[in-house]
């Protein structure tokens, strides 16, 4: 089963619940989505076991066969290709990877080579497997991380996916391969009105959701207010508390510290399992 | 135009409460949200009319004409975002790059226009609040932090100081973020994860030569993380402007859609108060820039 | 010598535009026949890469020096390559800066900014 977890904002609680998730589960994979700021792997400190680099194809001149004709960097929609008299010079940081200019070249001079932008890492913390995307500083998009990632997950077990915050594109390539979507809300207007970007999100992808109301206090909540109006399932409200935040700021996953945590993860996973499955 | 921005690396560390504060205590008459994916600053801004709006255009998107496709599957074949199946154009994985418009043999693909957000502008004789909304699915926001920006510098032309509510992150939109401000305040949580990010964060400023200072929020939550931070701080000679207590008062404004500012006496409220007038301070002797406006 | 300068509108009187690769116009002057000519800016309109397409624009119009106040790292590489000179623009109008120039007033841009990595635009 694989259960992604997002949230419309950032600090809300996304990896707080993925990571206890997976460590809650019997065995489990937890996947770290937000490959511009990971940080499954502070809380999880898993031993390394592989370091894969993830590249991208650009384009590679070779000069003596071109022309000047120019159809390449006219094709660029993204402007990466400059012609100066003697060479060809190519942005890397602008080039989106889509092959055009080496497929249109009528002297065939240009040709496929690959750039690293990122990593990923695999390893092991106790009884999650964790695989953690990592993009290389001022690159563009993470995407193409999020795309070899989803292809590395196992086809039995329980994965956990840890999304990148809002609803942008990079979201949608990290929820495509989900069974299931947890949507984690703290009880601020904040929350309840980035919980209403990424319900829309999950809507349109058509995936089974739920709700984790985090962080909450005392009063009214504005995303609790929200999931009632919209009819949406709660399937967990954890309250405000502040040795929780402790534990966290610690780096320390608090199912492995505390039996009331483990207790409610182990509930948590039992609800999206049996609501998955429906 | 003096601008400081407000960033934090991290989501959820209290960018915008901080934002919000300065621009109520400062009677703000020029700030923007640049925080396109997940804008917030507008529900705790009071006095808003409605936003003139304009369409901010993405890379296009291509479309298959069905009546002249004849189903040979060269876009489908070319296509390097997957963006193609059935014949048909995935309007979120479709990147805009024209390969299947040349590739295809009887031009039976098009490429439209696509609105990727809106950029919204409230203006009134008291002040100019320059915001957008990237829609769902759309990538990259880096230009559309420029044009949040460039709105506020033309709309608020005879403001001194503009407050600018930055985007979560490290990417491309903090550093569109960055690009042209006077300052930076970072907003760092005493967390293992806060603390990684703030790093990070001090490092583009300091890439970008731009004088950055630093404040604690939610400080008790881990003392001695914050005390990591200040001694960080000192090491890289990085002000540290003030710590803010965790502080329920704070959620109470915002579900009241109101700033922090508003509760003056709250320990949030005076500890914020503190830190806005040392940066005042800061920002005063801080030399303007040269041909800085976008 | 040909010379080119962003401008935000088409004469020469205007002020330097801040911008280097979103700028509307540039205006080419020849300093050897004192002719001028105003260039449309399509590079304004780019959804990325803005400067690297100015840029490329400028090198092919055979343009020797820019006077600018900013550039970019991406455009900058391209005007280093074609060896085109880039001079720091000071207050005043496109002609006020062609004459400090001219007098040996005007220094080179040491400053070069990161690319913005920008994607999108707003449409006019």
């Amino acid at each position: 089963m694989k259960i992604a977890v997002l949230s419309g904002k950032g600090g809300t609680g996304k990896t707080f619940v993925s990571v206890n998730l997976a460590c809650a589960a019997d065995k489990a994979v937890y996947v770290d989505c937000d490959v511009e700021e990971p940080n499954g792997h502070l809380f999880l400190k898993p031993e390394i076991t592989e370091k894969q680099s993830v590249a991208v194809t650009v384009p590679e001149a070779d000069m003596s066969k071109c022309t000047g004709c120019r159809k390449c960097v006219d094709f660029c929609k993204y402007n990466a290709l400059a012609l100066l008299r003697d060479r060809l010079m190519i942005f890397y940081e602008v080039c989106h990877s889509c092959g055009g200019c080496i497929l249109f070249c009528p002297e065939k001079a240009l040709s496929k080579k690959q750039r690293e932008i990122g990593t990923i890492e695999t390893g092991v913390s106790d009884n999650v497997t964790v695989l953690t995307g990592c993009l290389n500083t001022g690159e563009v998009s993470g995407v193409p991380i999020i795309k070899e990632l989803m292809e590395k997950l196992p086809e039995k077990d329980t994965v956990v996916i840890d999304c990148p915050p809002g609803s942008s594109c990079i979201v949608m390539e990290s929820i495509r391969e989900a069974d299931y979507c947890i949507l984690v809300a703290e009880p601020t207007l904040f929350g309840a009105h980035n919980l209403g970007m990424v319900y829309e999100l999950v809507k349109l992808f058509n995936k089974p959701f739920g709700v984790v109301l985090n962080k909450c206090l005392p009063g009214e909540n504005p995303s609790e207010k929200f999931c009632r109006g919209n009819k949406i399932n709660i399937l967990a409200e954890i309250p405000y508390d502040e040795n929780l935040g402790r534990l966290n700021s610690k780096g320390l996953v608090s199912v492995r510290e505390s039996g009331q945590y483990h207790e409610l993860f182990r509930n948590l996973l039992y609800k999206v399992a049996k609501e998955a499955l429906q | 135009m003096k601008q400081l921005l407000i960033l934090s690396g991290k989501g959820g560390t209290g960018k915008t409460t901080v934002a919000s504060a300065f621009i109520t205590m400062s009677k703000g008459r020029a700030f923007a949200d640049c925080d396109v994916d997940a804008p917030n600053l507008h529900l705790v801004m009071s006095q808003l009319s409605e936003p003139a709006k304009t369409d901010y255009y993405g890379f296009g998107k291509a479309v298959i004409d069905q009546e002249k496709c004849t189903r040979c599957g060269l876009c489908e074949e070319n296509c390097s975002f997957g963006a193609i199946k059935d014949f048909s154009i995935g309007e979120f994985e479709c990147e805009g790059c024209g390969v299947c418009l040349e590739i295809c043999p009887v031009q039976a693909i098009t490429m439209l226009d696509h609105i990727s957000g809106d950029m919204m502008l409230y203006k009134n004789d008291e002040r100019v609040f320059s915001t957008a909304q990237l829609k769902m699915g759309s990538g990259a926001s880096g230009k559309l932090v420029t044009a949040v920006k460039q709105q506020l510098i033309q709309e608020a032309s005879d403001s001194d100081l503009a407050i600018i509510d930055g985007s979560p992150g490290i990417g491309c939109p903090v550093i569109a973020s960055i690009n042209g401000v006077d300052f930076v305040l970072i907003v760092a949580e005493p967390t293992i994860s806060g603390m990684h990010d703030m790093k990070r964060i001090i490092e583009t400023s300091k890439h970008f030569g731009v004088p950055c200072a630093v404040c604690i929020n939610k400080f008790d939550v881990n003392a001695d993380t914050a005390n990591e931070i200040e001694s960080y701080c000192n090491g890289l000679l990085v002000s540290v402007v003030g710590r803010i207590p965790y502080d329920e008062t704070v959620v109470k404004a915002v579900n009241n859609c109101q700033s922090i500012a508003s509760y003056p006496e709250s320990p949030a409220g005076k500890a914020i108060g503190l830190i806005w007038e040392r940066i005042l301070n800061d920002l005063v002797s801080v030399k303007n820039r040269e041909g800085e406006n976008l | 010598m040909k010379l080119a300068a962003p401008v935000e509108s088409k004469s020469l009187d205007a002020p330097i535009c801040p911008s280097f690769g979103r700028t509307p116009y540039y205006a080419l002057f020849d300093t050897e026949t004192g002719n001028h000519e105003f260039l449309d800016n399509s590079a304004a309109a780019s959804q990325g890469g803005a400067g690297i397409k100015a840029a490329q624009m400028l090198v092919d119009h055979g343009v020797e020096a820019i006077i600018t106040c900013r550039c970019g790292d991406n455009a900058a590489q391209v005007l280093n390559a074609a060896k085109v000179a880039m001079y720091k623009a000071q207050d005043g109008t496109v002609t006020d800066n062609i004459e400090k120039l001219k007098n040996g007033g005007l220094s080179h841009l040491s400053e070069i900014h990161p690319g913005l990595h920008n994607h999108g635009g707003v449409k006019e």
